[in-house]
């Protein structure tokens, strides 16, 4: 692959040729005063599958929620398909959101409309499609996610896995480059967390995307991705393939991977502070 | 010792009402900007690929007004029934109880349709509309719309306040003509006037000014009502607790500046 690129451009054999899908620099964001996220760099690669992990209170659903334009960071860049969200327009913004799906932690399915008319929702919005090709279509990717036969049924009617695999229909109905899910394994037996970990892989190898996972299941993380960004208290600890996270000799990362409780005392006038306010 | 304590308590007196104004001042701002925002969508929403779809106002109009229809009937006939009472009662020491028609059309048209009306609909669907933009910010819902690019003023507000200046007025109409048969079914049975002649004299005391009056203050309070219900409903925070706390907070809002609207309206319509 390497040897024909470096052929059909002789000019710069040695240029980085992929630009990566998702760029944080020196990320800091602050919710009233207090500092959540400290400095993060983040680099997601075409077609890689990043895990965001840590545990709960370390900063990661706020880096998600940065990353997807939902909050403004107090200073630093963040590139999405080669555009800082930082500082697009309303309009480009919402260009760039046709790009990418997500799929919420709890589904954020539409409880007022069926399972067909949510995953039909994003093409109703953005596209001039007909009817019928917008249901042919939304049916096409419940049956992606093994959800064939039931877009009639309201939210309200389905199973937590179920929830979850609609929104995640929903998320990829406009066939995105870049895919975000939040928390795929959090309130599902471990037989349907295995089941949307094999759905996730399996959506890469058939639609080449890239995907951006945040959780706090180190089985799941361990399955499914090429790389993790490991986040504690607002800090990136480490980044690196899943081998070298098993085998970081990081004190914080070992914690996380061996449920070993922090050994640090919490610090009783902070905490006291932080409840007050 | 006294002296001090009393300074104490008079400044935190002080502080808290400055809280409570910087609070207010805020949210007013925030009220006003949603409006303001509101308002754009309505304007420029097919410009900028986002129209405000006419079906979801439907919708809304079919929830605020439609299914609020019998209801609002029976309260306005009531209320039209209640003013003949004490309207011939109070009329009869002056031997001029044929008069009772002009107070039950001009009270009815000017003052008691619209505020029934708005009071109603502000307990119905005010805090229906608070509770369901509070659910669905609650459950990510909110979020999952920015994130497939639709903005929730526009998907959700704009609707929400289309409808309500639909219908507020439409049911103002509907509550002038039912308080007045509720008037009239009263008179007539008392006072041994056909229900015709009745209706008759209403419509000569009438004028389209005091119709206008009526229907002016309805959209105000349409106005009112939407954006309390749609604000509260977006600044929900906490959980089923919080939705709880916004909806309780939103119809007494909506009652109490409804009210005050109305007093300030009726002062200066009629100078």
């Amino acid at each position: 692959m390497s040897d024909t690129m470096a052929e059909s451009s002789p000019q710069t054999p040695q240029a980085p040729a992929v630009e990566p899908v998702i760029e944080v620099r020196d990320l800091v964001a602050h919710y009233g005063t207090r500092r959540v996220l400290n400095k993060v760099n983040l680099t997601v690669m075409p077609g890689e599958i990043m895990v965001i992990m840590g545990g709960s209170g370390s900063g990661k659903s706020t880096l998600l929620r940065h990353l997807l334009g939902l909050k403004r960071p107090t200073s630093g860049v963040i590139k999405v398909l080669g555009k800082d969200i930082t500082r697009l327009s309303a309009a480009e913004m919402h260009q760039l959101r046709r790009t990418m799906g997500v799929a919420f932690q709890g589904g954020a399915l539409f409880g007022s409309m069926t399972v067909g008319e949510n995953v039909c929702l994003p093409l109703r919005e953005h596209t001039k499609l007909d009817e019928n090709t917008m249901r042919i279509m939304s049916r096409m990717k419940l049956e992606v996610v093994n959800l064939a036969g039931f877009e009639d049924l309201m939210p309200s009617e389905l199973s937590g896995g179920m929830v979850k695999r609609a929104s995640l229909a929903r998320a990829i109905v406009m066939d995105p480059k870049l895919l975000f899910f939040d928390e795929p394994s959090s309130g599902l037996d471990p037989v349907a967390a295995a089941e949307l970990d094999e759905l996730i892989l399996r959506l890469r190898r058939a639609m080449n995307m890239t995907i951006v996972v945040v959780t706090h299941e180190l089985e799941s993380a361990f399955k499914i991705a090429d790389r993790i960004t490991v986040i504690d208290q607002g800090e990136v600890i480490m980044s690196g393939t899943v081998e070298e996270v098993r085998e970081s000799e990081n004190e914080r990362v070992q914690n996380l991977l061996n449920r070993r409780p922090r050994d640090e005392t919490v610090d009783a006038d902070d905490y006291l502070r932080r409840l007050t306010r | 010792m006294t002296v001090r304590t009393t300074a104490t308590a008079l400044r935190g007196i002080v502080e808290n009402l400055g809280r409570h104004s910087v609070r207010g001042v805020e949210e007013f701002g925030y009220v006003a900007a949603l409006f303001v925002e509101t308002l754009y969508w309505f304007v420029m929403g097919r410009r900028r690929m986002q129209p405000v779809r006419l079906h979801a106002v439907f919708r809304e109009a079919m929830m605020i007004g439609i299914q609020a229809i019998p209801i609002v009937s029976v309260l306005c006939l009531a209320v039209g029934i209640m003013l003949a009472i004490q309207g011939i009662e109070t009329l009869k020491t002056f031997g001029a109880q044929s008069k009772v028609v002009i107070g039950i059309a001009l009270s009815v048209t000017r003052e008691f349709s619209p505020l029934i009306v708005s009071i109603l609909v502000a307990g119905r669907s005010g805090s229906a509309i608070t509770a369901r933009i509070g659910t669905m910010h609650e459950s990510q819902e909110i979020d999952a719309l920015r994130v497939i690019g639709i903005n929730p003023v526009r998907y959700l507000g704009a609707p929400m306040l289309l409808g309500m200046l639909l219908m507020v007025p439409s049911l103002t109409v509907l509550g002038d003509v039912m308080g007045i048969l509720g008037g009239g079914i009263y008179s007539s049975m008392e006072l041994n006037v056909p229900l015709a002649v009745y209706a008759d004299r209403s419509l000569a005391a009438l004028h389209v000014d005091d119709i206008r009056q009526g229907l002016v203050k309805s959209v105000v309070f349409a106005v009112i009502i939407a954006m309390v219900g749609i604000s509260n409903g977006f600044q929900v925070r906490g959980g089923a607790e919080g939705v709880g706390r916004a909806t309780t907070r939103s119809v007494v809002l909506s009652i109490s500046f409804i009210v005050l609207a109305d007093m300030i309206f009726t002062y200066f319509l009629n100078r």
